[in-house]
């Protein structure tokens, strides 16, 4: 599961020879820790409303923030007017929200393009724009569609470990709804460090910051499907660490890893098939039952039988459907019907890149993790009927047991083909989920959140 | 100590149950009773819980593991403040420490506890000859080299072969099994009616298996899932094709095989006892009462009675003070060490002069429903990790009475009988909640 190429292009002769090579150059990511902190102040690129917003909310959250009204075209901010060397940008925060037309782009993002060279290693980039719409004027659709397509090209540009994503405001909604700041935090943060050239849409003002930042799910109760091993376990991790209660649920035969990954959370553990009907009465009688509520379902439990369809069977195609969707459709539908999952609820639901890119002998899997994106854009306005929220994630190349089965040269292959150079790890699928499982995330519904270090193919 | 008040199953925990030498063939008594434990800690969250004692033990066991039930909670994830102490009463122990913990509770001493068993058939302890342990603790206290000397010049080649692990009676040198082939012959009891009812476990147990009702009592371990000794697919044909292996000086009187007996198993057990308030202040499940239970021994020694024959005293005396008889039991679980055994107690239990005789009753206690017995599998069928079978037995039936509800406007009831070498046996009765 080491991926020892980074670590020798991390240091010493390892990395001149890849620096001479143009080999990939890999970095060890930012991930969270409990006393994080960016790696130097944050620029806000902006001068209207939204920009301020944004700068005082950073300057509330202990960010040393620096402005740039990106009206002059002028001189770097970095060099100071007394010529000395200023610390490296930890962040910049390109505030586009009030561009007009295609015109209105330039003065901001090249304020920012100047301000790249100073971002410091596992640095962020992170847009605030709003989200096109066919009711958009044509000119005002170019300026915000255009946005897209700048920040999926910067991220690739970025190197170190530093990531680009965006965040979508729809109609409505303020720079300064919770939601905003909630996705803006986390791309910030160590918790995105996989996540990259990717946009989260904040779709009303909804949802609410946790009090305390270090513990956002205190409180919560947790179901986590297939927690017994790999990202599944990653998840009931993270929740826990968060403050969720977790129901860690498996099927029975891997009731010995459920029991010890329970067990480290100080959860329960539940073994259960997720494919027998009455399992969404099971896991809400568990939850509800031992612990008094159930406000997050988290769908990873997942399998592959691969084959190319050419020589698929139906047993292989039918046990991917029956375990990837059908199972997550019927829970669903068992938590709609219940009195005890509806306000504040989050169902958080895990995709593949290979269900948006498509993989070679992966019909079934790709169908049904495809599915999982069609079911989670269907669930969201039911659920926003009751206060809750739906979203997926979807991982690229997670370096877990699965992935290290791959041969060595394909797996070296796989890894590197994505802006990070690398595959990610367990926990960064983890910390997707447990933001988007956040009140933090609560105007955000409908959304397919990739953790794939922008990966070549797909969006 | 306030007044008496009631004893309650939470749940329970086990590992799949695997014959010897198999898939637990290099886990240790302390290695598998700490599986079950973690097991059960993770299914109710007793996480850093001070639980109020835990009882456990092992027939079969090291002189290393003296400690082995206090060592089992210092590696599990309960508090490592929770006492705990070792019990030893043959195949009753995991019986005995659920009742013996339930009355503590009942009491006030206590306001939860966890019973549980473990055995290795697998890693039982090996002895050394007692000419060699004997030249052993004199080389010990010898002080000068010539002392040393002697001692050792003491060991004979025959003391250094190893006294392998059994079971046998002390006082009588026959196997459990031989003694029971006496008395299946006693009770009239046939290869027929022995076969019929190992395939009913094997049946039962199947069905619990596939309907999930062990998916809350059962914790894979080591790779496995389910009761290995578990034969889904055997049948009477095939249970008749095997060979006596006990009593084979009965000549055509001998009718116990492998089929219908027990065969030496590895596994560990355990159940949550709670007291009512402890329970619900945890929103922990209530699925029975621990009404009451019963010892008995006979004097199989002089052959007064067969070595396994206990349970028939133990059961009758304990529904004669509850005042309840047959028809008042909705789920009979008799530990099946062998086949025989559980036919000869119901055979007991129907004739009328026995029962008269030696139980003191005025007629026949009477007629298990066959339909009643065993319904979820016993020991033939899920294997006899002797400490263990007690827990296994205890937390399936209080999820079955559960399950059950009401009979008849009372709560379900269950009656356990174990027996146990040495002419032990235990009795139990259970209500659902």
């Amino acid at each position: 599961m080491t991926d020892k190429y980074t670590a020798f292009v991390s240091r010493g002769w390892g990395r001149d020879l890849a620096k001479r090579l143009g080999l990939p150059q890999p970095v060890a990511l930012r991930r969270y820790a409990a006393d994080e902190r960016l790696p130097g102040p944050a620029l806000v690129v902006g001068s209207g409303p939204s920009a301020q917003a944004l700068a005082d909310a950073l300057e509330g959250w202990g960010v040393e923030v620096r402005r740039d009204g990106a009206d002059d075209g002028g001189a770097s901010p970095e060099a100071g007017s007394d010529g000395a060397r200023r610390p490296k940008l930890g962040a910049i925060i390109l505030v586009l929200d009030d561009v007009e037309g295609p015109e209105g782009l330039s003065a901001p993002v090249l304020a920012a393009g100047r301000a790249l060279r100073s971002l410091a290693a596992c640095g962020r980039v992170v847009t605030v724009s709003r989200r096109a719409s066919a009711a958009d004027e044509p000119s005002l659709a170019a300026a915000r569609q255009g946005v897209e397509g700048i920040l999926r090209s910067l991220a690739k540009e970025l190197r170190s470990g530093s990531t680009a994503n965006g965040i979508l405001l729809a109609e409505g909604v303020g720079a300064d709804a919770p939601s905003v700041l909630g996705a803006l935090r986390f791309l910030l943060s160590g918790r995105s460090a996989f996540v990259d050239g990717q946009f989260l849409t904040v779709g009303t003002d909804g949802g609410a910051l946790p009090l305390d930042p270090d513990r956002p799910l205190a409180g919560k109760v947790a179901v986590v499907t297939g927690a017994a091993r790999g990202i599944g376990a990653s998840i009931a991790r993270t929740l826990g660490r968060d403050g969720a209660k977790v129901v860690a649920v498996d099927v029975p035969a891997a009731g010995e890893s459920l029991a010890r990954v329970a067990n480290e959370v100080h959860g329960t553990a539940l073994q259960l098939d997720i494919t027998r009907t009455d399992a969404g009465e099971r896991i809400l009688e568990h939850a509800v039952g031992r612990h008094g509520r159930l406000d997050i379902v988290v769908h990873n439990a997942g399998i592959t039988r691969d084959k190319l369809l050419a020589n698929m069977d139906a047993a292989k195609w039918d046990s991917v459907i029956a375990v990837n969707i059908a199972a997550q459709l019927r829970i669903n539908d068992a938590l709609l019907a219940s009195d005890h999952f509806g306000d504040g609820a989050h169902i958080v639901s895990v995709s593949s890149t290979s269900g948006i890119a498509g993989n070679r002998g992966q019909t079934n899997y790709a169908a049904s993790k495809a599915g999982v994106v069609g079911m989670v854009r269907s669930t969201a306005a039911r659920l926003a009927a009751r206060g809750g929220t739906v979203n997926a994630v979807a991982p690229g190349f997670i370096e877990t047991e699965m992935t290290a089965k791959i041969p060595f040269a394909t797996r070296e292959v796989a890894r590197r083909l994505n802006s990070l150079q690398q595959g990610g790890l367990p926990v960064d699928v983890a910390e997707a989920i447990a933001f988007l499982a956040s009140d933090a995330a609560g105007g955000i519904s409908g959304n397919v959140l990739r953790v794939c270090g922008q990966n070549l193919v797909g969006q | 100590m306030s007044t008496v008040r009631k004893a309650v199953v939470v749940g329970g925990n086990r590992i799949p149950f695997a014959r010897s030498n198999g898939a637990y063939a290099m886990s240790s008594n302390l290695d598998m009773l700490t599986a079950a434990l973690d097991g059960l800690v993770a299914r109710y969250g007793l996480q850093d819980e001070r639980i109020g004692e835990l009882a456990a033990g092992a027939v079969l066991k090291h002189s290393r593991d003296f400690n082995l039930t206090r060592e089992a909670v210092l590696g599990s994830s309960l508090s490592p403040e929770t006492p705990a102490y070792d019990v030893q009463q043959a195949c009753a122990t995991g019986l005995e420490t659920v009742l013996g913990l339930s009355d503590k509770i009942k009491l006030g001493r206590i306001e939860s506890a966890i019973a549980g068993g473990v055995d290795s058939a697998s890693d039982a302890p090996i002895v050394v000859s007692e000419g060699l342990r004997h030249a052993l603790l004199e080389l010990n206290r010898a002080k000068t080299l010539q002392q040393k000397l002697k001692a050792v010049s003491k060991i004979r080649p025959k003391d250094v072969t190893p006294v392998a692990p059994g079971t046998n009676e002390p006082r009588t040198g026959l196997s459990m099994g031989e003694h029971q082939a006496l008395t299946t012959v006693q009770w009239n009891v046939t290869r027929e009616a022995q076969d019929e009812l190992a395939l009913a476990s094997h049946r039962n147990l199947a069905e619990a298996y596939e309907r999930g009702f062990f998916d809350d009592l059962v914790t894979p371990y080591r790779g496995l899932t389910r009761d290995s000794n578990l034969r889904a697919d055997t049948s009477l044909e095939k249970l008749a094709k095997l060979k006596t292996v006990f009593g084979r000086q009965l000549g055509d009187r001998a009718t116990m095989t492998a089929g219908n007996s027990t065969p030496l198993t590895d596994g560990a057990s355990t159940v949550l006892l709670a007291s009512e308030d402890w329970a619900q202040s945890r929103d922990l499940p209530i699925l029975a009462d621990v009404v009451d239970g019963e010892a008995a021994a006979v004097d199989f020694v002089h052959g007064k009675d067969g070595l396994l024959m206990a349970p028939v005293f133990a059961v009758a005396r304990l529904l004669g003070r509850l005042g309840l008889t047959f028809e008042d039991i909705d789920y009979f679980e008799i530990h099946e060490a062998f086949a025989g055994t559980v036919l000869s107690h119901l055979a007991a239990w129907e004739d009328e002069e026995f029962c008269r005789e030696r139980l003191g009753l005025d007629g026949a206690l009477g007629k298990v429903d066959r339909a009643k017995l065993n319904v979820n599998g016993s020991s033939l069928a899920a294997g006899h990790p002797f400490a263990a079978t007690g827990g296994r037995i205890v937390a399936s039936l209080a999820k079955q009475l559960h399950e059950r509800g009401e009979v008849d406007g009372r709560p379900a009831r269950g009656l356990i009988s174990v027996c146990a070498a040495g002419g032990l046996g235990v009795a139990a009765v259970l209500e659902a909640r």
